[in-house]
This record gives C-alpha cells, structure tokens and sequence, in this order.
C-alpha cells in the first residue's frame, strides 16, 4: 500500500520553535504544499519577517532570506525586479506588515509587484510578548494596552485585505482562516492560487490568514479558537478583496 | 575611448552600466537626482532594472534583496537619505552582500541645505547604521576619479561580499568635465552559489542559501562579527589608496584634505610656491581603509612643522588625522559647512597663519 500523507518536501523535519495551539504550523504546511503541488520549490525565495516567523527559514528547505521588521515586500520586490524567474513570497505578521511594514506592503500591492504575500493576522505581537498590535481588538487586553485597546487613543483595528482590495491596481486580495479544518482547506486552495497567480506572472498575490495565539491571548488553544471566531471573524470578514481579471 | 563631456550625477550612472551593473532601485533626493533621471532612460536600453522605490528605506531594502539573490546592484542618494538607508546597510554588512552606495553629500544636520558638504564623513566611516560594521569608502575628488571608482566599487564589493560606498560632496555630482569610462575596470562576476538566493535548482549543489543577519547563538553571532572584522584587516591591508601631492619638496605644512576641498587645496598650493612656501597634501582616496601609515610618515618629515586637516565640514577627519599623526606634530583644522568652499586665498591665509 503506498504512502498516502507524508511530509511535503518543502517542509523540513525540525521540531518547530512555535508555541502548542499556535496555527503557524498549519500555515508554514499549506505553503510547503504549495510550492510541492506546483513544483516550485527549486526557484522560490521565501522572506522571513521580523517576529515569530523570523526563523521561518528553519522550517522551509527553500532559498530564503530574512528582511529586518516590516521590509521584507521591499525586499521581495529587489529580487523579483531582479530574477523575474525566481517564485518570491513573503511571510509576515501583523506587527510587521501592518505597523512598521506598512508602507512597504502598501507600495509593493500598489505597483502590481509579483510576488505573494502571506499575512497572519492574530491581533497582536508574538514574539516580543504580547503588545498591541494595529490589529488588536478594541477592549482587547495587551501589555501595552492593559485596560484594553483604547480606540479613542489608537483608532480601530487596521483590516489589511479591505484595505489592500481597495487599491486600484490589479492584484489577487483574500482574507482566510485556520480555526477549523474546512476553513484550512479554504486557506489551503487560496495559497496555491495566490503562488498560480505568481507563476502565470499576472499580478500581486496576498492572503491574509486569521490565527490564534493562545499564549498572548492567554487562552488555551481551544479556547483560542472559540475567541477568534467569536471575536475576529465577524471584524475580520472571510472572503476574496480583490481577483485579478 | 574618447573622452565625453558629462556631469558628475550622470557618469556615475553610466559609469555602473559600464560595470555591469543593470540594477538600480533609488529615490529622488536634490543633490544627486540626475543618476536616478539618467538611468530612468538608461537602464531600458540595456535590459537593466530601474525601480523609483516609495522612500530610501524601501530602497535600502530592494538593494538587499537583489544584492542577496546575487546580482550586481546600487543606490545613489544624499544625506539625509544615506541616513534612512543606514537600516538596511547594516543589515547587508551582517548578510555579507555586495552592493554599491553612492552618497552625493549635502549639507545637515537635519534637512541641512542642497550645497556641497562632507558633514557625512563619520556616518560613512564610523558606521551609520548600528552594530560593529564598517563600510569600504572611495572618495573621488572629480568626475573621472567618480566613474573610476563607481566602476571599482563592485569588483570590491563582490570581493569582500559587503556595501561599498562613494563619497563624493555635491560639487562632484553636479559639476561637468571631461571623463572616460576605461573599460578595463569592468570585471567579470564572482560566483556566488555558495551563498546567493538564486535558486537552489539554478546551482550544482542543490543545497539552499540562507541570506540573514540574526544569529541568536552568542557564538555564532560573535563568529560573524570576527569574519567581518577579518575583511576590515584585509582591506586595511589591500585596499588603502591615498595621493600626495607636493610631497617631494621640504613642506613646512601637510594639508590633509580629501573630495573637491583637495582640488580648492592644490591650487592654493600652487600660489603658495610662487611666493616660494612650500606646502604638502596629502589626499586620502579610500576613507575607509584611512591611509595611517602614510599620514604619519608625511607628518613626521623632517621639514614640517605642523599638520592641518581642511574639510567641508566642523572637524570630522581631524580625528582620524589625529589619530594618525600620534602626538608627533601639531594638527590644526579648518572648515566651512554652510555649502560655500573655501577659496583658495582663504586656505592660503590660514596656512600663512600656521608659518
């Protein structure tokens, strides 16, 4: 009987750094699945962020290279100008890419730059502890939002995809979740698509994924999830922004 | 070749096509703006990439990302955008990738003015950005000296796999004179699949490259900042370029003066030996690697009594004059930074002062 699920190639076989019930795992596998599926994985250069997945590198068996907090679109944009052939993604939180990396993911959507962007939005800075981020939730406690994100003080939750669909350029925009295995396979179908795109070199590829972070939520994993569909999603609307033509 | 009449801004930018270089990402910033005008047009006509980025952060970073997937690659920019830029060339000295910086100084602290400057003197050779880095810096006193050394500074890069930069003040980015591109200074690409993200199915191995600069293991981070200390001694050693002038007579004065100030210097030591006063410079062409042993060797000549480090800033390579000079002789400083270059007959007044 032959092998029916195994480890895609993409993917290397290290234990991860990533907390228990934190959904990077899940999203780190339907990249690697990606890249496999499409067999890609001999020209892609991935872009590790600043934050949890700053190792990144540790887990893909890709070219990769690590960009300092917020840069990496910038970056991605040098090598893809660079090496068209190359297949580039960019894998950034939301500290990263909403915050400090908001200019450069901004600019890079708008001049249509081919490469993908994944976005893993779980409403607050992992690796440094737990502080708002520009995602965090209105009353949602972070250690630097003790009392709870005060939005007569930091202005509402930044939604990324509404944001990016906005741009008139053309370009793939969708925002997926991970919180339950229908929704994995969703996330999993709109990475491929986002890396198709990037392939055929049609446009600007983004997929935002809704993920929990049990530890700075303070929740356990289970619970984590509850809180993000209860809370996030109906913030955070699931769906496609923006489809290139 | 024969020789065409060009302005400085633009025979940088031809002089990195004549490299080999078809890459440039940058951002407008007065007083360089014409190398990102010229290779707007310049670059299509011969395949290359020209990208106007959204600020010199992004550009920094585009440079980083391009010089890590291993091709040639630069940036030009002025002051206040070499500042913005320094994030990523700390980064790109701790990944080990070569690329070329061009900085067209002007005038600061702050938005300063748009006049010609060399107020960046301790950004380019003291770091700039954060961490123990240090940048290779050429230093050209005119258009020809700027192409040659554009057309150097990536087979530099490329040896000792980190940022290289030209300093030039913006006298040599906006002046014309007369300039040839020897195309002996092209040189082929090194080889790169050792390191470079190009794509692992692009190399024999077949192994994949990791271009990063974070290092957590106390060791490892300790071993990379020794890898790079190793280069700086190498370039001490291999890379020091230097020109005196008016060395070979019994000087009473050394001028130490580097860029256009140099040129301003020459002639007021020309008009001095008219008036029979002999006077010695001493132009470091590399700032860093800074020529010490040749600084100490003309200072402490018999015949001269003092030294004096004339810039177009407050005092920045006085220092390193200092340094150098090791108590042996008095070392002395002028300098204006307003953008106005002192004239000739000024330089001769404070050096009569100094007799």
């Amino acid at each position: 009987m032959g092998k029916a699920f195994s480890r895609p190639k993409s993917l290397s076989d290290n234990y991860t750094h990533y907390c228990p019930g934190c959904t990077h795992g899940i999203v780190h596998r339907l990249v690697a699945e990606a890249i496999d599926d499409l067999g890609i994985r001999g020209r892609t250069v991935g872009i590790a962020p600043v934050g949890c997945a700053v190792l990144a590198y540790n887990y893909f068996t890709c070219d990769f290279q690590e960009a300092a907090h917020g840069r990496a679109p910038a970056m991605a944009t040098g090598i893809k100008r660079v090496r068209p052939d190359l297949i580039v993604f960019t894998y950034q939180g939301d500290g990263d890419l909403a915050s400090i990396g908001m200019g450069e993911i901004i600019h890079a959507a708008n001049r249509g730059e081919k490469f993908t962007t994944i976005f893993i939005n779980n409403a607050i800075y992992g690796m440094t502890g737990g502080q708002m981020a520009p995602t965090t939730m209105p009353g949602q406690r972070a250690t630097t939002a003790p009392m709870g994100r005060d939005t007569d003080q930091t202005g509402m939750p930044i939604r990324m995809a509404n944001l990016l669909g906005e741009l008139v350029t053309p370009g793939y925009v969708t925002r997926q979740a991970v919180l339950n295995p229908k929704q994995i396979n969703k996330t999993k179908k709109a990475i491929k698509k986002a890396f198709e795109y990037q392939v055929e070199g049609k446009c600007f590829s983004f997929v935002e994924v809704i993920s929990t972070c049990p530890t700075n939520w303070g929740l356990t994993p289970i619970d984590a999830l509850k809180w993000a569909k209860d809370t996030l999603l109906p913030y955070y609307e699931l769906g496609d922004y923006k489809v290139p033509e | 070749m024969a020789k065409v009449l060009m302005k400085g801004n633009e025979a940088i930018g031809e002089a990195a096509i004549r490299a080999g270089c078809k890459n440039y990402f940058a951002y407008p910033i007065t007083p360089q703006s014409e190398v990102a005008e010229y290779l707007a047009k310049r670059m299509p006509e011969v395949d290359g990439v020209f990208l106007q980025g959204e600020s010199e952060v992004a550009v920094g970073y585009m440079i980083f990302g391009a010089a890590g997937a291993g091709e040639r690659v630069m940036t030009t920019s002025s002051s206040p955008g070499i500042s913005l830029m320094s994030e990523a060339i700390s980064y790109i000295a701790a990944a080990q990738c070569p690329a070329v910086f061009v900085n067209i100084m002007r005038g600061g602290p702050g938005l300063g003015g748009i006049l010609p400057s060399q107020g960046d003197y301790f950004q380019a050779t003291k770091g700039g950005g954060h961490g123990d880095y240090r940048l290779l810096v050429l230093a050209p006193d005119g258009v020809q000296e700027a192409v040659e050394m554009t057309m150097k500074a990536f087979t530099l890069a490329e040896k000792y796999r980190g940022p290289v930069m030209i300093l030039g003040d913006g006298l040599i980015g906006q002046m014309m004179e007369p300039v040839e591109f020897p195309d002996d200074l092209k040189t082929e690409p090194t080889n790169k699949d050792d390191w470079a993200t190009s794509g692992m199915s692009t190399r024999k191995s077949n192994k994949r490259n990791l271009v990063r600069s974070l290092f957590l293991d106390p060791k490892e981070l300790n071993d990379n900042n020794l890898a790079l200390k190793a280069k700086y001694e190498q370039m001490k050693k291999e890379e020091v370029l230097y020109e005196g002038y008016n060395t070979d007579t019994d000087y009473s004065i050394l001028i130490v003066s580097y860029g256009t100030m140099s040129r301003v210097c020459k002639t007021s030591i020309d008009m001095m030996k008219q008036e029979g006063i002999e006077v010695g410079l001493l132009r470091p062409k590399t700032l860093f690697p800074f020529p010490e042993k040749e600084i100490f060797k003309a200072s402490t000549k018999e015949s001269c009594k003092s030294v004096i480090s004339i810039e177009m800033s407050m005092g920045q390579m006085v220092e390193d004059v200092e340094r150098c000079v090791k108590g042996q002789r008095k070392v002395d400083f002028y300098g204006e930074c307003g953008g106005d270059i002192p004239a000739p007959e000024t330089i001769i007044n404070i050096i009569k002062g100094l007799l």
